[in-house]
């Protein structure tokens, strides 16, 4: 929503205000999202403290900040893209854009201008791998999925899971200037975790993509077989985050968690695979429950992680 | 514009401001415990 200053309209070029407030912004940041990378990123920060990585607390406190307003850039860039499909689809109609609180252009200005300085302040605060590795999870998110394969390819959320998935790697390498395999192992995680996720609420929300033209898994491959890889993919993260324990990611905690939820996430796949076409119920428990799945293995992750650099303090 | 118009033009332009100044504190937070990192290491 705009209106014209009258001080500027004499004779002059009429000029666009905005008369969006600060809630309006952070909308736009969507801070949901931005609280998912900042426990991811937080988990694989600890996880690179606990194995042995030596920096500042503060500067990685400083880091973190920085990936998180980084994740919220390249939100606001998102939803200036995808104004024109989110004010159809029901999810996403109140979104600042489409509901006229927040101008198209200045959705995109503040999107740039955060991610400008996201990137300088991690490449202050860390290091130049770090602050590459988060411009490059923003411009992956933003032009990549968003602008690209979004609207391109039945596989527009299993390669862009990718984005969502850097912020351990950006967090551990803003400590440690480097990207070990267990940083790629939290990065595997939630790649692997992204379709079943998306796919269980987007076999929901068939007729809202149809809508929009995009082309998501169930509307292209139709029902049954979404089902069969949402259940694919489930026993690909369960057994995949079991799997790396044993080769040193994680606890007994970290391995009990990864046992006991993978069970159960295979189960509830399998109901969504058994369930009946049009049952909407179902598919929507995993969406449930994979949330919790992924925060209750990070949480593990996180708790064995302090727990260790207490011990080392205590002991040291 | 409407009162609350002009209202909502100075929460915005407030909240600028503070993300300005948050930014810049930041920064001046950064070099400090750099400079501090560096001092403690005998660089």
């Amino acid at each position: 929503m705009t209106a014209l200053d009258p001080a500027v309209q004499n004779g002059l070029e009429p000029v666009g205000l905005s008369l969006a407030g600060p809630a309006d912004y952070f909308d736009l940041l969507k801070p949901r999202v931005m609280s998912l990378v900042v426990f991811t990123a937080l988990v694989g920060m600890v996880t690179a403290f606990a194995s042995g990585a030596e920096a500042s607390v503060g500067l990685a406190a400083i880091s973190l900040l920085a990936i998180s307003v980084g994740a919220g850039a390249s939100g606001a860039l998102n939803m200036w893209f995808d104004a024109d499909i989110d004010a159809v689809m029901e999810r996403t109609s109140k979104r600042p854009v489409p509901r006229g609180a927040v101008p198209p252009a200045e959705a995109a200005a503040l999107g740039v201008v955060l991610s400008a300085l996201s990137i300088a302040l991690l490449a202050l605060s860390s290091n130049y791998v770090a602050a590459g590795l988060l411009a490059f999870t923003i411009f992956f998110y933003a032009v990549i999925y968003s602008m690209w394969l979004k609207r391109a390819t039945a596989q527009n959320i299993v390669i862009g899971g990718a984005a969502g998935a850097l912020p351990p790697v950006v967090a551990w390498a803003a400590v440690t200037g480097d990207a070990p395999w267990q940083a790629w192992a939290l990065f595997g995680i939630i790649f692997l975790w992204t379709p079943p996720h998306f796919w269980a609420l987007a076999l929901r929300r068939t007729i809202d993509y149809e809508r929009v033209g995009v082309p998501m898994m169930p509307n292209v491959a139709g029902d049954r077989s979404t089902k069969l890889q949402i259940f694919a993919y489930s026993v690909a993260l369960s057994v995949g985050a079991v799997a790396v324990q044993p080769f040193g990611l994680g606890g007994p905690v970290y391995l009990v968690a990864s046992v006991a939820l993978g069970a159960q996430f295979i189960r509830l796949a399998w109901a969504v695979l058994k369930s009946a076409d049009g049952d909407g119920r179902t598919p929507m428990k995993l969406f449930g429950f994979s949330i919790l799945y992924l925060f209750a293995l990070f949480a593990a992750l996180l708790a064995e992680g302090l727990f260790n650099l207490l011990s080392k303090a205590i002991w040291a | 514009m409407t009162d609350e118009d002009r209202k909502r033009r100075k929460q915005r332009n407030l909240a600028i401001a503070g993300a300005l100044g948050a930014f810049i504190v930041l920064v001046y937070l950064v070099t400090m415990l750099r400079i501090g990192a560096t001092v403690a290491g005998g660089g």
